[in-house]
């Protein structure tokens, strides 16, 4: 067994003993640890059979494996980024709903009697603008 | 109201964010303009003592609890207009540039659009003058969004605008928090949600505090920045948005208030939409 190989089992161990980790104390979200838990489990596979990269490689046509690994992991890194880039518009969307309707109601515990309902009377333009009407 | 002095009522939002310098002065003369309207000032967030100067000129103050932006400040107006149940709402900066005295007018316009704007450069001899890049981002923001609300916009970036309940109802569930959204994308929502758009001629004063920012390299900024919020409000899947802000029932322009200003009233707050999920 090769260095490269020792590297990925550790690394992918790694990554499954800190999910289940997190998860057991709450730290991370199922919907979050299941992602990770498929990539821990991918990079430990590709790191105990080299062969299975080197033939997938083969059949795709690219010359040295490890470059279908970058790609790989690469394109995976920015879907995920992609992915809590709009978790995280959703929750500034959440969080401004929230000020909003704080503000609101404060505002109306302030102003218990609300304001006050009134008839709108509007005066007339002024003389000096009515130049600027068009 | 439509210049008949009627019994609409009318509700001035005025978002603010660290105007302390002018929020009184504006305040005093939006009351003294519109003595029968209410008045109600979204700080929004501010730090220094725009609570307490709005609130010493007689306003009615909703404070965020922090910064959102003029979209975040204006949808908060908008939604407490609809809850309200105000059939006017209006929208005039906080820095005394727009001139409440011009506020009749739109008032009146308000008989054939949902949504009026109040203007500048609409007239040769304005005398508010922008140059530069920032010149050409108005205009092509100009001319895209007259194509847009089929009608003929001069001033699209302008923060000076009155809507009917109708475009109250859509204000009040998507009003864009981006950069450049609160004004320019949404008239492209309203233009959507079928409610007309159209325009009076204002002069602008300059800034009571504060100022503008004209630098070249601003400027380029700006237009980059106007152009990238353009094409995003034109494309974008509206109202989609991000779905979690909105109720579905916020969603829902009533079609009652689709006849314009004369059919929107029957609704009580009580009935509101936006309150049967909360």
């Amino acid at each position: 067994m090769n260095a490269s190989a020792v590297l990925g089992i550790v690394g992918s161990a790694t990554i499954l003993l800190a999910l289940f980790e997190m998860m057991r104390r709450h730290r991370l979200r199922e919907k979050y640890a299941l992602i990770w838990a498929v990539v821990a489990v991918f990079v430990l596979l590709v790191a105990a059979f080299p062969l299975l990269l080197q033939s997938v490689a083969h059949a795709l046509g690219i010359q040295v494996p490890a470059n279908l690994l970058f790609f790989a992991a690469s394109i995976l890194i920015m879907v995920l980024t992609l992915q809590h880039s709009s978790e995280l518009g959703r929750l500034e969307e959440r969080t401004r709903t929230l000020a909003e309707e704080i503000a609101l109601l404060r505002l109306r515990i302030e102003q218990p009697q609300g304001l006050a309902p009134s008839s709108s009377t509007t005066q007339q333009p002024d003389d000096e603008h009515q130049d600027g009407d068009g | 109201m439509r210049g008949d002095g009627s019994d609409l009522r009318v509700l001035i939002i005025v978002p603010a964010w660290n105007e302390q310098d002018s929020i009184a002065a504006t305040v005093t003369e939006i009351r003294t303009c519109l003595p029968t309207a209410d008045l109600l000032v979204v700080d929004d967030g501010s730090t220094d003592r725009t609570y307490e100067r709005a609130t010493g000129a007689g306003a009615i103050v909703c404070s965020l609890p922090y910064n959102l932006g003029v979209g975040g400040a204006m949808r908060t107006g908008y939604r407490h207009a609809l809850r309200e149940g105000y059939d006017v709402a209006v929208q005039i900066d906080a820095d005394g540039q727009h001139d409440p005295r011009f506020l009749p007018r739109l008032l009146e316009r308000l008989d054939a659009a949902d949504v009026v704007i109040g203007a500048r450069f609409a007239d040769k001899d304005d005398p508010y003058k922008v140059r530069g890049p920032r010149r050409w981002a108005m205009v092509m923001l100009a001319a895209v969004l007259s194509r847009v609300a089929k009608a003929r916009l001069t001033d699209v970036t302008s923060g000076f605008r009155v809507s009917n309940r109708r475009a109250i109802s859509v204000f009040a569930a998507h009003y864009p928090a981006e950069y450049l959204g609160d004004t320019v994308e949404s008239l492209v929502i309203a233009s959507r949600a079928g409610c007309t758009v159209t325009q009076v001629p204002v002069t602008m004063r300059a800034r009571a505090a504060g100022t503008a920012s004209q630098s070249p390299y601003k400027a380029t900024l700006y237009l980059f920045r106007a152009v990238v919020a353009l094409l995003l409000a034109l494309v974008r899947d509206w109202p989609a948005q991000f779905d979690d802000g909105v109720t579905k029932a916020d969603t829902q322009v009533r079609p009652d208030a689709a006849g314009g200003p004369d059919a929107a009233h029957p609704d009580a707050p009580g009935t509101d939409p936006t309150e049967v999920r909360r």
